[in-house]
């Protein structure tokens, strides 16, 4: 079990390094958007009380804020979504679906620079 | 695909394919890695042979699918666990009891089904989360709090029916005690309702508890004996205004006078938000500072940094040290700290806080800071500052505790709580710290230290502390033997748990003894009575269904 989780941090590791290039619709960005709100920002949000947030500020992820970030691809986050993370448990499809995940990943790499 | 424990390969294929008719195949997950993602995170058996896990989950959408569910599971014996949102981290989330079990995953039953400005009250089902119910309440511009727990991303139903707790009035503050009517599927598929919910017209179903006859609801909460489908809460009318006050006493025996006083104001609605627990010298902070703390760059556990006090803390070992008090008056900090929230009507507020400073004047050197005064509803900048809970809006900024930050780089994976109740008396709280930092120092457990308990609960205390959950299974494994020695320490002590991760629910059941087990006796009874076959929940605080009892004897 602790050889899978060195190995699942591994790949996240190098899936966040290797930017994602497709660039999905407006409306999904805008459907991932609300999810995103629902869901992350309670913990990932800017302002005051975000454990998320400040737990990738203290690891020294700039920037910290995940709706800010540009080098944030669809596996990773789908990996993070499903398999949690620390502190960050993992969410239920009856949480986040799969088409409310492929909208909050379209919504976070929105910005990525091909 | 893993088969429930008792059942046949064939029998579970059947079973599956009848839940699927039941709520559509798309809510029937079967796969490893959907069935994965009912583990509980914060599993201390994570990762280990005997990790509880599920082998299906069922998510119906609606009651009348729950009554199919059941139907089936009963048909093929199939040990069923509903979870309401799956949230209650620490305490299991959504794995089962028993392992194998199929998760009834309540969380598409969302439905706000009526929230009522006028007299107060909500009515929903089990997959409303605290977040839904607060941005319903928000988006309709109703005048009514919720009292969230902290943090607050579980749900109303579920938290209530674990005998979760909250910040604001006391009648709000304990979750369950603040239901009002329940909707119950039984074992057998049939649709019960509590209260006046049994009167088929009723009009005052979230408005009178009790109905006629024996009143219920309580076998409900923390056990297995029906699945809850609907229940209503009573909502506290926003404030015109909130104030807080805090009480500083000087000296290591002021706690006694500092809870007798603060009972009598609590207990007269003197005061009537959660009261505040803290020691300046310690350094234990206050429950609502903890997160914010973490925002300042700060551990929530900071205090004058100065070699003679961390080395008279240390000697002192949780116990009474006229050094300590000493030191405290020689630097004119602290040694207790109560801080008082008061919401009401501006005037009222302010008078309440000059009567309670009267009566804490009776204790020698005692000292007040004046704290917030709120005009409500808060501003928005008051509203980013302020520990939201206090205030009904949920949050997940005490997730903080265990988060990576500054002042914790290597965070921990999880945490279980080890939370007994103690009597609400200042010699209790001497009593429980000198009690478990000797167990502590047995054990060789480095994390608990001197600690000042909630007070969630208007009549007793709950001492909570947090064991990490790691990486290391090892450490783990030794965590979870010094969890249990606790209990046992505590149940000699008089103090039992007042909620706890299934883990341990059999040994914390098992210190309810009273007349060689009566109470667990008679929760058998009615188990076997009305779940025959076993199938909801089984194990769940500690109640076994008699086929799983016989095996084990």
């Amino acid at each position: 079990m602790k050889n899978a989780r060195v190995g699942l941090l591994l790949a996240l590791s190098l899936m966040i390094t290797a930017p994602a290039f497709a660039a999905p619709d407006q409306d999904q960005i805008e459907k991932g958007h609300k999810v995103y709100d629902k869901w992350c920002f309670p913990c990932h949000g800017t302002g005051l009380g975000k454990p998320g947030t400040d737990s990738l500020a203290a690891r020294g992820q700039k920037p910290a804020v995940l709706e800010e970030r540009t080098d944030l691809t669809v596996p990773a986050i789908k990996t993070f979504v499903r398999h949690g993370v620390l502190f960050m448990p993992m969410f239920r499809k009856t949480e986040v679906s799969d088409a409310d995940l492929d909208a909050i990943a379209a919504y976070l790499t929105r910005n990525n620079k091909p | 695909m893993r088969v429930p424990p008792g059942v046949s390969a064939s029998d579970f294929a059947e079973a599956i394919k009848q839940f699927q008719e039941a709520v559509g195949k798309e809510w029937v997950f079967t796969s490893a890695e959907d069935v994965a993602l009912y583990r509980d995170a914060y599993s201390p058996l994570m990762g280990e042979p005997n990790e509880l896990v599920a082998s299906a989950a069922v998510a119906p959408d609606g009651v009348e699918q729950v009554q199919k569910v059941v139907k089936i599971a009963n048909r093929y014996k199939i040990p069923i666990y509903p979870v309401s949102t799956g949230k209650n981290l620490g305490y299991g989330g959504s794995a089962p009891v028993l392992s194998g079990s199929v998760v009834l995953d309540l969380k598409r039953m969302n439905r706000i089904l009526e929230v009522n400005e006028r007299n107060a009250y909500a009515l929903v089902e089990p997959g409303v989360s605290y977040f839904d119910l607060y941005r319903y309440i928000q988006e309709k511009g109703l005048k009514l709090w919720v009292d969230v727990p902290d943090p607050g991303w579980g749900s109303p139903i579920g938290n209530s029916l674990d005998r979760g707790g909250g910040y604001l009035m006391p009648q709000y503050r304990n979750h369950f005690d603040s239901h009002c009517g329940m909707e119950v599927v039984l074992a057998n598929g049939e649709v019960m309702r509590t209260g006046m919910g049994a009167l088929p017209a009723a009009q005052t179903w979230q408005e009178y508890k009790s109905g006629f006859g024996p009143w219920i609801d309580g076998m409900f909460s923390q056990s297995n004996f029906g699945v809850v489908t609907k229940m209503g809460f009573w909502l506290m009318p926003e404030p015109d205004a909130y104030l807080s006050g805090t009480v500083i006493v000087p000296r290591h025996d002021d706690l006694i006078p500092l809870v007798n006083t603060l009972n009598y104001l609590e207990n007269t609605r003197v005061t009537n938000g959660m009261p505040d627990l803290a020691s300046p010298l310690l350094g234990i902070p206050m429950l609502s500072e903890f997160a914010a703390r973490f925002d300042q760059g700060a551990t929530p556990f900071d205090r004058p940094q100065d070699a003679e006090l961390t080395a008279l803390i240390a000697k002192a070992g949780g116990n009474m040290s006229p050094e300590l008090d000493d030191y405290a008056q020689k630097k004119g900090i602290g040694y207790w700290s109560c801080k008082l929230s008061f919401y009401g009507a501006t005037k009222a507020n302010a008078a309440n806080w000059a009567y309670a400073k009267e009566k804490f004047s009776a204790i020698p050197g005692v000292k007040f800071e004046e704290g917030d005064v709120y005009k409500l509803p808060l501003t928005a900048e008051q509203r980013e500052k302020v520990h939201k809970p206090q205030f009904g809006i949920p949050s997940l900024a005490m997730f903080s505790i265990g988060a990576r930050s500054a002042m914790n780089p290597e965070p921990s994976t999880g945490h279980m709580w080890f939370s007994p109740i103690i009597p609400r008396t200042g010699e209790a709280i001497f009593e429980a710290n000198r009690v478990f930092a000797q167990a502590a120092k047995e054990l060789g457990l480095p994390f608990l230290n001197f600690n000042l308990p909630s007070t969630y609960w208007e009549r007793a205390f709950i001492f909570i502390f947090a064991f990490p959950v790691v990486k290391d299974i090892e450490t783990n494994k030794k965590n979870v033997a010094s969890f249990r020695k606790l209990i046992q320490v505590a149940a000699d002590h008089g103090w039992g748990e007042y909620r706890t991760a299934p883990v341990f629910q059999d040994a914390i059941m098992n210190t309810y003894s009273f007349n060689n087990h009566a109470l667990l006796h008679f929760h058998e009874t009615v188990k076997d009575a009305i779940d025959p076959n076993g199938i909801l929940s089984a194990g769940r605080y500690g109640i076994w269904p008699k086929h799983v009892r016989e095996a084990k004897s």
